[in-house]
Parts: structure tokens; C-alpha cells; sequence
């Protein structure tokens, strides 16, 4: 560069550029932001010597802290755990029909339930809980098997139908029109009664005589007033919810050949205590039966009222 | 286009554009305005460190300590004041009033705030006073300051950095008894046993003041703080602020010269008393100026040069530019009160006022008792068995008061609709529930909402009434959905 340009009131070098008659000083950067700069290189080095940074051909340099993210998941995942751990312990040794009498186990379990909910029924019972056609509705008060706390947490731990599982809940409804068993009038008859049941037929001739048929066939396990079983698994055909749909031509074909849902049996693969959380849960939706009256009635303390002050405080 | 002429490095020192901090010695002076700092920078530190040791009882159920910010469970108690945090917009309220505060405080009488009562201006001040102490006025100072490095001078310094230090300790560190039980905390932090972010924040209020009291001074009201940047914009030629009246004082000479040549020089006898007690050191004969933060030592200073020098008082004087101009004019000084009292400050009086009467009011009106609600959305409804229809959804009761209280939840609107909840049976269900809500607290609770079987889409209202004396309650709307005609 031979003809360095200096700029006349500071005599400092230009770095040659010149835009509109305004030129640059080639200023040089302050010591400190230099030596800043030099040790954030240091630091850097001994960085990547510290940690994994530097990629190989099939991995990278490991670092000699001998750090990896996934060890710092587990960490944390463990931390996680020791910090739920009293919570789980006192909820696997205790039966959980005694849950509603400890209000604040019960939330614990409402809270863990949801979201293993989310993890494992979502798929079939939806994101809110609320089923769809051939997935029962869990928000509501309609059960097949019954919605009391006991009752949902074996339905959990068994399944329905599971194939392979002894103590899985069993239950079928005869193919009464493709075994040949009624035929298409009589199909229609009583599935006009049941109908009727809930109003949503008028009472005719047709549904007299289906009142017939379904006292030959169907009381046996819907009960004369078609109520339902729940030893059985069978549906209450009197009430307003319809698990496969509530229209003639539905219910006609879930008599022609039924459909059954089958419900894996999550004990094979869920640990008690998610298993207790997630009854805690589905029974907390609405539906729950056989509540038990809450204890807090016991005249608080002052004191008591302080510490749940604390805990809600927000 | 030219381009510029190519020029060669030149034999004079460069020029630069950076003017290197000069230290500023100033001296002692004492004076009628000395005396307002003094004792404004005393009930400054006293009420800052008094407040948090005042009580105030709130009862069993809320801390009693008179002014608190409660982080943890986000509550601001000010003696019989509680803020919650959606109550927030009283702090608002408050930061406000404090800027528009700021402008009429600035537009009559100039930077009365950093002169006078800013943290900032009191540290400077006290560490200033340190110095003097220490290593004696301005002189002494200087002579020191000059001082090659040597035993005596470190064991100096560090001494006076050691008492900076405690000064630092004892004023930033208190600030901590602002977010906790002051004698707890106080004697949580000299066991040990205080929380962590306790002694953090001790640590670091104690190197920040240390660091800008101490060191950085008046760099810090010149070249950091953003208040002096608006604050010379809010200055008018109305502003009272210290001025030096030039007419009176040019054109300055000595005592000896003036008595040489009677008539041809001006009141300034060219001390420098003035500069050498400026705490920003600037020479305020320039003019007004961004380093001034209206301390009115000068005026001080001058003053007890006019008295000896057998002059009137005022060369350096609060007074506003359009004043100084009439004076020199030959009017008398129009009183100050006059001055202050115009248009301009009185809008900002009246803005200020109504936003405070504002905030009085809501706090005199406002309510205890708040009930907010969250509908459930997935799934918007229900079908029950009976056929009737469902919704549910989650309600906040907050208990605002520090006791105790029982609340009654109600249903306004929805014909036939009961509710209850996930923790009771559905056939105690009815269109009033009672909950105990404990002090200062919030109390979630599901609530299902059931309607007979053709109710529609409609909006209701869910009401909240605390039992009591008072009697107050809130309501909040909501909405129920049900199956549409298909
Ligand atoms: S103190 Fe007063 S007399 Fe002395 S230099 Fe300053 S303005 Fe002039
Ligand atoms: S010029 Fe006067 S009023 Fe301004 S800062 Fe200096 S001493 Fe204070």
C-alpha cells in the first residue's frame, strides 16, 4: 500500500474506503476489547478440549469432563423421580378407594393422571377424554363395567377383551342378524323399542312387537327394563348415550352383527401407581360414582388454614 | 466526484476526539445550600433504612412487616395497601405519576431531582465527604492523586476503599430487608443461614455501589444516566436553574485589577471558587450545561466570595434565563414562586394530581373478592345419561383479604342448570356452593355445570360472594355450549 491517507484532524490512518466524501478511520479496537476477545478464544479452546465438540468421521471428541446430554437427562430424570418418590410411595401402598379421604394425594394423582392420559389414552379416548363412536366417552356418567374408583382401575389394569389376559373383562353380544339368529324385521322391531326407551321412537305396533323379541332375547343380558348389566359389560339401552351411535340404522347394525372395542390391559405395561393415577383421573373427569363425602369438613385449625394458605398462594 | 485530497501524517500530536476522565477534587464548602443536601441525604438514608423495620399487623394470616415485596408469593404490602399482581396497574400507576413528576419538578426548577435526591447524587456526596476525610480538601487531594505509588499511598487508598466499601455494604446491601422479614433476614445473613440469593444480592448492590459511587461519580450522570438527556430537553428559558449572570460578572478580573480600573470589570473576581466545589467539576460560567446536575454548591461558594468581597449575593443564583435577561435589563429579580407557578407546570400539576386522585380512588373502591373463569374446551360439552347436558370449567376465587373467608358461589342466568364439583357427589349438586377460601389465597376449583336437556348455546354468569360484613362480591361471565340443531 503505497500511499497510505491519514486523516487531518486526528492523523489517523483511513482504511482507504471513502463513501460521499466521509472516510473511515482506521481506528484500532481499545487494549481491553482485544484482550477480552484473546481470552474468549482461550476459553473457547479449552472449551471444546472440555467438552464434546470436534466431529470425527462416525463420532465426535468426547471431552475431558466425560459430559454427554443424554447422562444429563437421566440426571435430571432422576431428580425428577426423587422428588416425586414420597407421593409415589405413599400412593402404591395405599388402596385406592381410600384416595378421596386424603385430598391432597388425591390431586397429586389427578395431576400425574392426566398426563399419563395424555401419554397412553389419547389415542383412542381423544385428548379431552371424550371418546368417539366405539370409544366410550369417559367425561360422562354412562359406564359399562361401572365408574367407581375400584371398578375403573381394574378395567385399566385388565383391559376389555384383551386376547391372552384371564382376568380381562369379557363380554359378546350374539351376531343376531349375520348368525342368522332374528331376522331384518324383527332386527328392525326391537331396535325401534329400545329406542323408544329414550324417546327417541314414538311407541307403535312395530315397537310392541319388538318389545316381544327383546324380552326373548335381549333381557337376558340388558336386563327386563334395559337398564343395562355391568357384570356383563352391557350397555344401558334406556339412557341418552350410545356408544356405537344413536340412529336407527346404527343401532339396527350393531344388532345385525355387533362391533366390541377392545381396550389393552395396561397392566402389562403401566406400573401400579400410574395405573392408580390414571383411575384418579378418568374418575375426576365428571363421571366418577361412589364419591366419597370429603373429610376436610373437620373444623380446619387456624394453623391447618395458614399452611393450605401457603401451598395456594399464587 | 473529488476525491479527497490525499494527505500524510503530520508532525503535531494528533487530535483526539476522546477527552480522557479528569478526577474531580472538590472542596469543601458550607452554605445554605450545603446544608438542604446534608440534611435531605440524612432523611433520605434514614427513611431507607428505617422502612423495612416499621411492623404493621396484618393479623395471623399476612407478614407484619410494614413495607414488603413478597416475590415469592407476588404480593407488595405498604402499610395497610396490598397489591396482588393483577392489581399491578398501581405500580403503574405510581412509575407514572414518578416520570410526569419528574417533568414538573425539571421544568420549574430545572435538575432539582439529581441534585438533590437521586441514590446516585447522595453516594457521590458521601463518598466525596469520605475523601475529604480521609485525604484531606482539594489541594491535599490533588497532591496525593499526583503522588508516585509508594507504601504510603496504597495503605491510603485502601483504607479509604475499605471504608467505601462498608459505606457500600451498610446503604446497597440494606436493600435486601425490602423482599424478606427484616429481623429474620438480619439474623438469617450474619448466621449463615440465608438463602443464597440473599448474600448474591448483598454482593452485588454492595460492588455496584462501591463501583459507581466510588469510582465512576459524576461519569455516571453525565455519560450514563438516561434522566439528564430528557431532562435538558424539559428546560425552557423558564426553568429556575443555577445560572451565572454573566452581565453582572464579565468581564471577570482579579481584586487587584479591578481596584486598578474601576468600572471596566464585572463582579467575577475569577476565584474559581466556584469550579473547584463543583461535584461534576464544570465551570458553570460556560453557560448551562449537561454536567450541571443543580447542586447549587456554586452558589454557595460565590456567594461567601461576594460577601467578602463586599458585593451583593447572586452572581451564581437560581434563577431562569428570561430573569437573568430581565435583571440585566435593570428589573428587579421576580420572586420565585412566581416563577415556578406558569401554564406549563401547572398542566403537569394537574395531570400528575389526576392521576394520583385516580389511583386513590380505585384503591378506596376497589374489591377484595375476584372470581375469574376458564371454560373447558375439549370437549366443549357433555351428554349425560339422562339426557341433560353438560360443561365444565375452572374457576379462580381469590380471597383478597388476610383472613379467612367463606365465599358463595352462584349461578346467574341458565335456567334449571346445577353445578357441583370434582370433589363431591353429583347428587348434592345444587346452584349454590359454599367454599371456605383461606387468607390472601387463590382457590382453584373444577366446577361441572349441568342444564336440563334442550338447553341452547348461551352465555350466563357465575357470581362470588364473600359472607361477611362487607358483603362483596364479583361476577364473571361465561359461556355454555350444547349440541346444535344437526
Ligand atoms: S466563585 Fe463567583 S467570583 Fe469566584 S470565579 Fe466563581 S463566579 Fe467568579
Ligand atoms: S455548576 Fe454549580 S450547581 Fe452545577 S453541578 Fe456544579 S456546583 Fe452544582
Amino acid at each position: 500500500m503505497a500511499d497510505k491517507r491519514f486523516d487531518e484532524a486526528t492523523q489517523t490512518e483511513t482504511v482507504g474506503h471513502e463513501w460521499d466524501g466521509i472516510e473511515e478511520l482506521n481506528t484500532p479496537l481499545p487494549r481491553w476489547w482485544l484482550w477480552t476477545f484473546y481470552a474468549c478464544i482461550v476459553f473457547a479452546i479449552g472449551y471444546t478440549v472440555a467438552y464434546p465438540a470436534w466431529p470425527g468421521i462416525s463420532s465426535a471428541t468426547q471431552g475431558v469432563l466425560g459430559w454427554t446430554s443424554r447422562g444429563q437427562l437421566a440426571k435430571e430424570m432422576d431428580e425428577a423421580a426423587a422428588a416425586r418418590a414420597r407421593t409415589v410411595a405413599s400412593l402404591a401402598d395405599m388402596p385406592i378407594e381410600e384416595l378421596p379421604q386424603h385430598p391432597e394425594l388425591m390431586r397429586a394423582a389427578v395431576a400425574g393422571g392426566s398426563a399419563a392420559f395424555k401419554v397412553n389414552c389419547v389415542q383412542c379416548h381423544g385428548a379431552g377424554a371424550a371418546g368417539s363412536k366405539g370409544y366410550p366417552n369417559l367425561n360422562d356418567d354412562d359406564w359399562l363395567w361401572g365408574g367407581d374408583l375400584q371398578t375403573i382401575e381394574t378395567t385399566l389394569i385388565y383391559g376389555i377383551r384383551q386376547p391372552g389376559e384371564e382376568m380381562t373383562r369379557q363380554s359378546m353380544m350374539p351376531n343376531f342378524g349375520s348368525d342368522g339368529l332374528l331376522d331384518a324385521g324383527q332386527i328392525r322391531d326391537v331396535a325401534g323399542y329400545v329406542l323408544s326407551l329414550s324417546g327417541k321412537e314414538k311407541t307403535s305396533a312395530a315397537t310392541q312387537r319388538g318389545a316381544q323379541v327383546f324380552a326373548d332375547n335381549c333381557a337376558v343380558c340388558h336386563g327386563e327394563n334395559a337398564k343395562g348389566n355391568r357384570d356383563l359389560g352391557a350397555p344401558n339401552l334406556s339412557d341418552a348415550i350410545w356408544l356405537d351411535g344413536g340412529s336407527k340404522a346404527e343401532v339396527e347394525a350393531q344388532i345385525h352383527h355387533p362391533h366390541h372395542g377392545v381396550m389393552p390391559a395396561w397392566g402389562e405395561r403401566l406400573d401400579p401407581v400410574t395405573i392408580k393415577m390414571l383411575a384418579a383421573y378418568v374418575h375426576s373427569l365428571g363421571g366418577g360414582e361412589e364419591f366419597a363425602a370429603p373429610v376436610a369438613d373437620a373444623a380446619p385449625e387456624g394453623e391447618d388454614i395458614a399452611e393450605e394458605a401457603a401451598e395456594t398462594r399464587e | 466526484m473529488n476525491k479527497p485530497e490525499p494527505i500524510t501524517p503530520s508532525a503535531e500530536a494528533p487530535v483526539s476526539l476522546y477527552a480522557k476522565h479528569e478526577p474531580v477534587f472538590n472542596r469543601r464548602i458550607d452554605g445554605k445550600f450545603r446544608r438542604i443536601k446534608w440534611a435531605i441525604m440524612a432523611a433520605c438514608l434514614a427513611i431507607y433504612w428505617v422502612t423495612p423495620w416499621l411492623r404493621w399487623d396484618r393479623g395471623p394470616y399476612a407478614p407484619d412487616q410494614a413495607v414488603l415485596i413478597d416475590l415469592e408469593h407476588r404480593r407488595f404490602y405498604m402499610f395497610g395497601i396490598e397489591i396482588w399482581p393483577q392489581e399491578f396497574y398501581f405500580v403503574a400507576g405510581l412509575l407514572i405519576m414518578a416520570g410526569i413528576g419528574l417533568f414538573l419538578v425539571t421544568s420549574a426548577v430545572g435538575r432539582a431531582w439529581c441534585g438533590y435526591a437521586c441514590p446516585q447524587t447522595v453516594w457521590t456526596d458521601l463518598f466525596q465527604h469520605v475523601d475529604r476525610l480521609i485525604d484531606g480538601d482539594r489541594n491535599a487531594r490533588f497532591r496525593l492523586y499526583k503522588a508516585p505509588w509508594g507504601p504510603a499511598k496504597i495503605a491510603r487508598r485502601v483504607f479509604k476503599w475499605a471504608i467505601y466499601l462498608a459505606i457500600s455494604f451498610a446503604t446497597g446491601g440494606a436493600w435486601i430487608f425490602y423482599f424478606a422479614d427484616a429481623p429474620t433476614l438480619h439474623q438469617e445473613f450474619w448466621s449463615g443461614t440465608a438463602a443464597p440469593v440473599a448474600y448474591g444480592t448483598v454482593l452485588v448492590l454492595t460492588l455496584t455501589t462501591f463501583a459507581l459511587g466510588g469510582f465512576m461519580r459524576e461519569q455516571v450522570c453525565i455519560y450514563m444516566c438516561p434522566w439528564p438527556r430528557i431532562q435538558t430537553a424539559m428546560l425552557d428559558e423558564k426553568s429556575l436553574i443555577v445560572t451565572y449572570k454573566e452581565w453582572r460578572g464579565e468581564k471577570r478580573g482579579s481584586l487587584k485589577k479591578a481596584q486598578k480600573n474601576p468600572g471596566e470589570y464585572g463582579d467575577c473576581i475569577d476565584c474559581n471558587q466556584c469550579v473547584a466545589v463543583c461535584p461534576t467539576g464544570i465551570d458553570i460560567r460556560e453557560g448551562p450545561q449537561i454536567g450541571c446536575i443543580t447542586c447549587a454548591l456554586c452558589i454557595d461558594a460565590c456567594d461567601r466570595v461576594m460577601a467578602e468581597t463586599g458585593r451583593p449575593r447572586g452572581l451564581i443564583d437560581y434563577a431562569t434565563l428570561e430573569d437573568a435577561e430581565n435583571e440585566k435589563k435593570g428589573h428587579p429579580p421576580t420572586r420565585h414562586a412566581k416563577l415556578i407557578w406558569r401554564p406549563r407546570t401547572l398542566v403537569y400539576f394537574a395531570v400528575w394530581a389526576g392521576i394520583g386522585l385516580g389511583l386513590l380512588f380505585m384503591l378506596g373502591t376497589r374489591v377484595h373478592t375476584d372470581v375469574s373463569v376458564a371454560k373447558d374446551r375439549n370437549p366443549p360439552y357433555i351428554l349425560m345419561s339422562d339426557g341433560s347436558v353438560r360443561n365444565g370449567y375452572t374457576l379462580r376465587l381469590h380471597n383478597m383479604q388476610n383472613r379467612p373467608r367463606d365465599m358463595v358461589l352462584g349461578i346467574e342466568g341458565l335456567p334449571g342448570a346445577v353445578m357441583w364439583t370434582e370433589d363431591m357427589a353429583r347428587e348434592a349438586a345444587s346452584r349454590t356452593l359454599t367454599r371456605t377460601v383461606a387468607p390472601d389465597a387463590t382457590q382453584v376449583v373444577r366446577v361441572y355445570v349441568v342444564a336440563p336437556e334442550d338447553t341452547r348455546d348461551q352465555d350466563f354468569a357465575f357470581t362470588l360472594e364473600a359472607q361477611g360484613e362487607e358483603r362483596e362480591s364479583d361476577t364473571a361471565k361465561a359461556q355454555f355450549d350444547a349440541p346444535g340443531d344437526e
